[in-house]
């Protein structure tokens, strides 16, 4: 335990948790702005993967970084165009149509993965940005200002999100979308078009997501996200819908992984209880979930498309 | 039944061509359109990719229905995704949506497993209905955990059993590389994580003789079965096809609506754990292993499942009919990557598709019953009939009453 409690080590560690968070962060918040305006998005972890995938081929065919996010950002906003289209204006079962877009996603990937690249290579990363004087603080410049433009970008999105939902009109909008669709469309907001909004910009954050989850390993592989997706999807109810509680799930998942990495690596827990260990999120996300589901209230009409009367 | 229903709304709205039209097809060609679409997809993927598209799917064709061989591995193939499937079926009609499936179907596989371990002396007839309800038992156990949660405390299933997939697959890997491990030296002392050979009185045996056809074919078959009997004639079925329509009206008729919840989703487990318990006693090398994901375990069926009763619009008969056909791509898809050099994660992508097209479909075809039905009820001068409800996903022809 003794190897675990030194700076070096400490400030590793949290650095890393930090970076890990930033997939389910992103993804999170983009499923937090379409769960307020009332439509769950299941099919994140597949559109993830997509964007993951498409970081990785572009940054593998140009070498251009910002393209190669770029264009797993768009890929998240193409996905968002089709989510929306099936589950705002078909007004799909959103539980199960996410599911579809999931496999899509996953078998997608897998397929133009293994036919356009075949043998994985590592890519290059985006690289730490020092934040100057901040990052020369002792310990804490090292664990929290010395990350990638990407971390920070995820994490100056959470009071950019806060703010968009509580202060503006348009997060007034969303949110009368979410909880009295009818009464918006009486007071002449169009329901469609900013549930159309928030899916689109959420998507576009899972494929953003999925950029920064490879950014995080750089390199591909199938099934890279491993249901970080679902999770993602799991943080928003554990995060009670505020950007700010998400992010409290996204940290706590990012370093609870980092941590049995380190633990595992450094002998501290015998190998196989570590997979013992590594259910403590899903674990703490159920009963959270069983908590929270009696303290919290959901946004009204989530999960119901909007049908208008007569 | 809905073909009465058919009947009795032509009748009311022969006239009106194009709302009765539209319904018509919607009703019965949505199911094939959806995969015709999707086929048609994956076809316009293979061209991008650079292969030939006819080839691929003769190629699919050949390898899952051409010959004993191929219709054998289809039916082996389709046996976890009637199972599964038929377990949406019940939770999908209580309206909870169990996307547990993969961590039920391995927790089932590792309490049967588990109990072949623990008594293997045990005669064959006792020794294999045992693993069997053994892994009926560990998927009950997993899907039962959700369900009391979502009729107690209301907490949203999808995610419940998404992170129950998550425990599952720990434990799995926790399992088969500790407790239940292969100690023996063909197994490398302990190092590939899984167990070692199981009884041999538990394997389910083969009924073909030059094929892989096993027990589990026509059990799954015969549960799906069963299956259709409790939902349709059973006044549980009852129960749980009312609950799903309306837990305000059951309630309000007096019916255990939470009891109703938790029965449905323990039983939807039950037949996604017997589905792991028949992928570990019908495998070809007699034990279970894990490659550390549960997709390498369940070959996804927790999700294809999902699939198949939707496309057999959740109901038991129809599932397998559909499981049948997806058993069929899945195994086709091998070939097809073989002929075409397509992955055949082809299959994947086309099955979400076919998801996102019946769900899609289903809404259409919602509204032009709804339509049909006003103008039925216009036309017929009296009260205006509600259209009755439908499931919100059923969408096939299971809605009789």
């Amino acid at each position: 335990m003794n190897q675990f409690f030194t700076v070096d080590v400490l400030t590793t560690t949290i650095a890393s948790g930090i970076a890990l968070a930033t997939p389910f962060l992103l993804a999170a918040l983009g499923e937090t702005i379409g769960q307020r305006s009332g439509v769950i998005n299941l099919g994140v972890d597949g559109i993830m993967l997509l964007g993951a995938f498409a970081t990785y081929y572009v940054e593998l065919q140009t070498g251009n970084l910002l393209l190669a996010i770029l264009a797993g950002t768009a890929t998240g906003t193409l996905m968002g165009v089709i989510t929306a289209f099936v589950s705002v204006t078909l007004k799909a079962e959103q539980g199960i149509s996410g599911i579809g877009v999931y496999l899509f996603g996953l078998g997608f990937s897998s397929l133009l993965f293994q036919k356009l690249v075949g043998t994985p290579l590592p890519i290059a990363t985006l690289p730490p940005v020092g934040i100057p004087l901040l990052d020369s603080i002792p310990l804490i410049g090292g664990m929290f200002f010395n990350q990638s433009l990407l971390v920070y970008l995820a994490f100056l999105l959470v009071p950019v999100v806060a703010f968009v939902l509580n202060r503006t009109t348009y997060g007034l909008k969303i949110r009368a979308v979410g909880e009295n669709p009818a009464a918006a469309d009486s007071l002449g907001v169009s329901v469609a078009r900013i549930r159309w909004s928030t899916v689109i910009l959420g998507c576009t954050f899972a494929g953003l997501a999925g950029a920064s989850l490879l950014m995080y390993g750089g390199i591909f592989q199938i099934n890279l996200t491993q249901s970080e997706g679902f999770i993602a999807v799991a943080l928003v109810y554990f995060g009670a819908w505020r950007p700010v509680g998400v992010m409290g799930g996204a940290l706590l998942y990012g370093l609870v992984g980092v941590v049995i990495l380190t633990w595992k690596s450094l002998g501290i827990i015998p190998l196989s209880a570590s997979d013992l260990a590594a259910t403590a999120p899903a674990v703490i996300t159920v009963l959270a979930l069983l908590f929270l589901a009696r303290r919290f209230r959901q946004p009204a009409v989530l999960g119901r498309p909007y049908e208008r009367e007569g | 039944m809905s073909e009465r229903e058919s009947t009795e709304l032509t009748g009311a709205t022969l006239a009106d061509g194009r709302g009765d039209w539209a319904r018509f097809v919607l009703t019965w060609l949505a199911l094939p359109s959806a995969l015709g679409i999707a086929l048609l997809l994956g076809a316009l993927m293979m061209l991008a990719l650079g292969a030939n598209p006819i080839t691929g799917y003769r190629a699919l064709l050949e390898g899952a229905f051409g010959g004993s061989y191929a219709l054998s591995s289809t039916a082996i193939q389709a046996v976890p995704l009637l199972l599964v499937g038929v377990g949406i079926c019940i939770a999908f009609r209580a309206n909870v949506f169990n996307i547990g499936g993969e961590g039920q179907i391995a927790i089932g596989g590792l309490l049967s497993a588990a109990t072949a371990l623990a008594f293997p002396d045990l005669p064959g007839f006792i020794l294999m209905p045992l693993v069997l309800l053994a892994g009926a038992l560990g998927g009950a156990i997993w899907g039962a955990i959700p369900g009391f949660f979502k009729a107690q405390y209301n907490v949203n299933e999808i995610l419940s059993t998404i992170m129950l997939n998550l425990v599952a697959v720990q434990v799995m890997n926790y399992l088969l590389a500790g407790p239940m491990v292969d100690q023996s030296p063909s197994s490398v002392g302990g190092l590939i994580p899984e167990t070692r050979v199981l009884p041999a009185s538990a394997q389910l045996p083969i009924l073909v003789t030059g094929t892989q056809l096993h027990l589990g074919v026509p059990i799954a078959v015969l549960v799906a079965i069963g299956v259709y009997v409790l939902l349709w004639r059973t006044s549980f079925g009852f129960q749980i096809r009312s609950v799903g329509l309306s837990r305000s009206a059951s309630a309000y008729a007096g019916m255990p609506v939470k009891r109703t919840i938790t029965l449905a989703m323990t039983l939807s487990g039950a037949m996604c754990g017997l589905a792991g318990a028949i992928l570990v006693f019908g495998s070809i090398s007699h034990r279970m292993v894990t490659d550390g994901s549960l997709t390498g375990f369940t070959g996804s069926a927790g999700f294809n499942g999902i699939v198949v009763a939707l496309f057999g619009g959740l109901n038991p008969l129809w599932t397998i009919v559909s499981a049948y056909l997806f058993g069929g791509l899945i195994v086709g898809g091998s070939a097809l990557q073989v002929a075409t050099g397509v992955p055949s994660d082809l299959v994947t992508a086309l099955s979400g598709t076919i998801v996102v097209l019946v769900v899609s479909l289903e809404y259409l075809r919602r509204r032009a019953r709804a339509q049909s039905m006003a103008l039925a009820g216009r036309r017929a001068a009296g009260p205006p009939r509600l259209p009755r409800n439908a499931p919100p996903v059923a969408t096939g022809e299971g809605g009789d009453q």
